[in-house]
């Protein structure tokens, strides 16, 4: 391993190494400032102070992925390349976070949760996401994966009084770290039938001989590890409980950015390798995640687990587009991710801010009578809902659209039947919020706090985005139509 | 300023209208009185616009008029692409008459939450509009997937009874049912890179299509059934009473008067435009199907001891003829369906407002609490009394020409299905009188019937226009037969063409 990087690596880094890694750079730095101003403050002043801090760090992050959409290219010797396909995961994913970071100061405030390292993990959390959108190397992917886990995990168990969430986190540790294990072995298997970690050399060796069993074991045991980060059925099964006891901006977070950059992995390790072997994978996954996913949502209580088994379905829709052809699945993904991102972190801002102290109103009767009591609350998850359901006008009708004609046009007719009819089951569970919301009166009535400023920003981003990428999807799915060229050389 | 400069975009300008006044609306403080002289206001805009349809529509043209295409996204390649025929042209502007007699009839009876209520109703207004002029695939689908929220808010929120139960079934049905026809518009797209109605219909005439030919059988029944389920055609009609009987007066008017037209609609444009030899090849069971519809509404509607699901099941049988004059391939039976879609939709919306205002008065549908109500509200037992034998079909009211026209199309084309479907005119005027009997002839049984209040101007104003609409039809048929004929004969082009083939063989 070693030998080979020192060979394929004379030169130290150059200036535009850097300029090519520079939002991940940006984050860090934030990141580490944080660390370091939060002992110097009282517990009061910390939260706006801090929260402010990540903001502009993930803000920042965002405006420096400018720069690098300006120098494209590979960097820190072929490890890290900057294209069309990273640049739009890097936006997605800063975006992603600094949402979360808006929506996270009500919810820390409300929990009385001392904030410290909750916002630098997040800045670091999306560190290790934006760098696997970029990785091209197996190994560094590997490092970029542990560096966004180990923060998703600590941050699941960030409500310190709630055994319920150190539960999450133990669980979710345990699982992760099992499925990381898998993903390596499968890294090292690749190594051994193709002599490289590098996914262009994987690519050319597997195309220049006939693929070994090693290879397919490889692919197998690399698509475990990432399906687990994903939750795609029948590795979910963490899913509903860290769903549960994470933090609610958590959950947004880690629902969104974590799955969006294993996406992109998956994307490279699928497409750009052209995995052998991996239609019938997929079709059983998709199949499997879309079908558990709604039906065990259907009976459901708790709204944290029914968005839980709601993310399982839709990384089952999404898979579907692993099955395409690469020019129609690549750009129907990344659609898809943003979409998702879209409503689900919008979906979370709401739930987080009703959830009140200690998440104590998360039942799908805490919604009772919404519509009447709070309509610009309500109306705003309707919106949520809908795009979730798949409703013309929002993104998540487009997201499953691009995904089943993606899927049809490469006459995989019985998955995108099974995805219709899911999309019907799923229709029934989400409408069921919506008619509590709108029709049923609150037995109890719980406690609506006003709905800060941060937090009328957040909702406005997710709105925005769900409904501009329904209404015009046109210019995101041309930009992420150009980098089908980026992976399918 | 020429008026003809408005041709291009007054589709538009007439489908997103209500859109606007109601993004206005939730901008607008609470004030009840306010909100609802705004959306009355709002609505009378949309009619007046749309009243340049027809003033300025080409009567003896058969094409689409008002064109509008403009590209919308590139991938999928989608436009903005509106257009009317004669057929389409009234429909539209059937929904923009009927909206603002629905603001007017909930004037009073909704009073709680008036500014969603009237919002919905904006909505739904663009919703239903758009399904009728869209000439993108697409597109339609967007519009009548939009009909189905606001309805179904309006059914579960401001509904009586089991409104909830009403609103998931309205809503799961047709969505459900819908997904098909999704499928279907999908694997066109896929094979034809287009949504365009007139561009594929032109490439299935042509035989353009690959693999057309094998799959059209099953895009035929995909299309169909997402619009039987809304027409609905039996068995799918389960929903419907539900749907009637728990939604408030406003949300039955547009349910029965437009949204069941939706499938009607499609049928006539899509199942029949599209996919003529299929339709031919099923055209039997589908008449069969009309024809049991026609028949068990109308026997159900006369057991029934519930007003408003009286009305409900009428709206079943009347849909039957529709389906009927669709199926017989004529130009008398589609003119007369057109006909009586649009008379259905004036005569049972005034059905529903009057229901409505009785509901109002006493908080009950059933027919046996009432009984001599010509007594006290003279005026009003006027007004059912010429609505209701508009439904009946008497002549000279608008009820009569449809079905006569769909009648002599079905004998054309299968003699036993015009006997069959005649005896539907006999059961509607056997429910309607009887029940008309119950209500208003006689003693007034019930004490409290007697000191009901007749209409007022405000409730007049929503009821004579539908009484005047059907009387005017019934005398002057023409105004509408002339523009929606040259449609009708273009539509059949490709059935004579397939029936000279038949015989050239």
């Amino acid at each position: 391993m070693t030998l080979l990087l020192l060979q394929a690596a004379p030169d130290l880094p150059r200036a535009a190494d850097y300029l090519r890694i520079l939002p991940e750079l940006v984050l860090c730095v934030f990141a580490m400032v944080i660390m370091v101003i939060d002992p110097l403050l009282d517990e009061k002043s910390s939260q706006r102070t801090l929260s402010t801090i990540g903001l502009i760090g993930a803000l920042a992050a965002l405006a420096a992925t400018l720069p690098q959409a300006h120098s494209p290219g590979f960097a820190f010797w072929s490890m890290v390349k900057v294209d069309a396909f990273s640049i739009f995961f890097h936006i997605l994913i800063t975006a992603i976070a600094a949402v979360v970071i808006l929506m996270s100061y009500e919810y820390m405030a409300t929990q009385q949760i001392r904030a410290g390292e909750y916002y630098s993990l997040i800045l670091l959390g999306a560190v290790g996401m934006c760098l696997m959108s970029s990785a091209v190397e197996l190994v560094l992917i590997f490092i970029a994966l542990e560096i966004s886990s180990i923060s998703t995990y600590v941050l699941a168990g960030f409500r310190r009084r709630a055994a319920i969430s150190s539960e999450a986190s133990v669980k979710y540790f345990l699982l992760g770290s099992f499925a990381t294990a898998f993903f390596l072995y499968g890294v090292a298997l690749m190594f051994g039938a193709t002599g490289s970690t590098s996914i262009s050399v994987i690519a050319q060796s597997l195309r220049a001989e006939n693929t070994s069993t090693l290879a397919f074991a490889g692919i197998a045991l690399m698509f475990v590890g990432l399906g687990f980060k994903v939750a795609a059925a029948p590795f979910h099964i963490w899913t509903p409980d860290v769903y549960e006891g994470a933090p609610a901006p958590v959950v947004a977070l880690m629902s969104t950015g974590p799955k969006a950059a294993v996406f992109a992995v998956l994307l490279r390790v699928l497409f750009e390798i052209n995995a052998p072997g991996r239609l019938g994978l997929i079709w059983v996954t998709a199949a499997l995640s879309m079908t558990l996913g709604n039906l065990s949502a259907l009976v459901q209580h708790n709204v944290k687990r029914l968005l839980a088994y709601s993310s399982i379905a839709h990384a089952g829709y999404l898979m579907m587009a692993y099955a395409a052809l690469p020019a129609n699945g690549i750009p129907a993904v990344m659609f898809y991710t943003a979409t998702y991102a879209a409503m689900n972190v919008g979906a979370f801002a709401i739930v987080s801010h009703l959830a009140g102290a200690g998440e104590r109103y998360v039942t799908i009767e805490d919604y009772a009578g919404l519509g009447r009591r709070s309509p610009l609350l309500a109306a705003a998850l309707s919106i949520f809902l809908l795009s979730l359901i798949g409703i013309p006008m929002t993104g998540g009708f487009f997201a499953k659209f691009y995904v089943f004609s993606a899927a049809f046009q490469n006459s995989l007719t019985g998955l995108v039947i099974i995805g219709v009819l899911n999309s019907a089951i799923g229709a029934y569970y989400y409408l069921r919020l919506l008619v509590v919301m709108y029709m049923k009166e609150g037995g109890q009535e719980i406690p609506i706090a006003p709905t800060p400023l941060a937090l009328h920003a957040a909702l406005a981003i997710s709105i925005a985005a769900t409904l501009y990428l329904g209404i015009l999807p046109g210019r995101v799915i041309e930009f992420a139509s150009q980098s089908v060229r980026d992976l399918t050389q | 300023m020429n008026v003809h400069d408005l041709d291009p975009v007054i589709l538009s300008l007439i489908t997103f209208t209500p859109l606007a006044g109601a993004i206005l609306l939730l901008f607008l403080p609470r004030r009840d009185r306010e909100i609802r002289w705004f959306s009355l206001g709002i609505s009378l805009l949309a009619f007046v616009a749309s009243l340049h349809l027809p003033v300025h529509f080409h009567r003896a043209e058969p094409g689409f008029q008002f064109e509008l295409d403009k590209a919308w996204i590139p991938t999928p390649n989608i436009h903005y692409h509106l257009g009317v025929d004669g057929v389409s042209l009234w429909l539209a502007v059937l929904t923009t008459f009927l909206t603002p007699l629905c603001v007017l009839i909930s004037w009073r009876s909704v009073n709680e939450r008036v500014k969603e209520f009237f919002i919905l109703l904006l909505v739904l207004e663009t919703a239903l509009i758009g399904v009728f002029v869209s000439l993108d695939l697409f597109l339609f689908y967007f519009f009548w997937e939009a009909t189905l929220i606001p309805m179904a808010l309006l059914i579960g929120m401001y509904g009586h009874g089991r409104k909830i139960y009403a609103a998931v079934k309205f809503f799961l049905y047709t969505m459900i049912a819908s997904m098909f026809m999704l499928a279907a518009i999908l694997w066109l797209y896929a094979k034809t890179g287009t949504f365009d109605f007139i561009a594929l219909q032109r490439a299935a005439q042509a035989g353009q299509i690959p693999d057309f030919p094998s799959a059209a059988g099953w895009l035929f029944l995909g299309f169909f059934v997402a619009f039987a389920v809304k027409v609905p055609l039996f068995p799918f009609h389960t929903w419907l009473p539900d749907a009637h009987v728990e939604a408030p007066t406003a949300g039955s008017v547009l349910l029965a008067g437009v949204l069941l037209k939706m499938g009607t609609y499609g049928m006539l444009r899509f199942n029949l435009g599209l996919f003529p030899l299929q339709a031919r090849a099923n055209a039997g069971w589908i008449s069969v199907l009309a024809l049991i519809g026609i028949i068990y509404g109308a026997l159900v509607a006369m057991i029934q001891p519930n007003l408003k699901k009286l009305i409900a099941y009428s709206s079943v049988s009347h849909l039957g003829f529709v389906v009927l004059g669709i199926f017989s391939f004529t130009a008398a039976g589609l003119s007369g369906a057109t006909f009586v879609m649009l008379a259905h939709g004036v005569s049972t919306g005034g059905l529903f407002m009057l229901a409505g205002l009785l509901y109002e008065r006493r908080h009950t549908y059933e027919i046996r609490e009432y009984g001599g109500l010509a007594t006290p509200m003279p005026v009003y037992s006027a007004t059912f009394m010429v609505v209701m034998l508009a439904s009946v079909g008497l002549p000279l009211l608008n009820g009569f020409i449809g079905e006569f026209l769909v009648l002599s199309g079905a004998f054309q084309s299968r003699p036993l299905f015009g006997i069959l479907g005649a005896t539907g005119v006999i059961w509607s005027a056997c429910y309607l009188l009887w029940m008309y009997q119950r209500v208003f002839f006689g003693q007034v049984r019930n004490a409290v019937n007697a000191g009901l209040l007749d209409i007022d101007g405000r409730e007049r104003t929503a009821l004579w226009p539908t009484a005047v609409a059907a009387l005017v039809m019934g005398v002057a048929p023409l105004l509408w037969l002339n523009s929606i004929e040259p449609s009708i004969h273009s539509m059949l082009v490709p059935f004579t063409q397939v029936a000279s083939k038949v015989v050239g063989q």
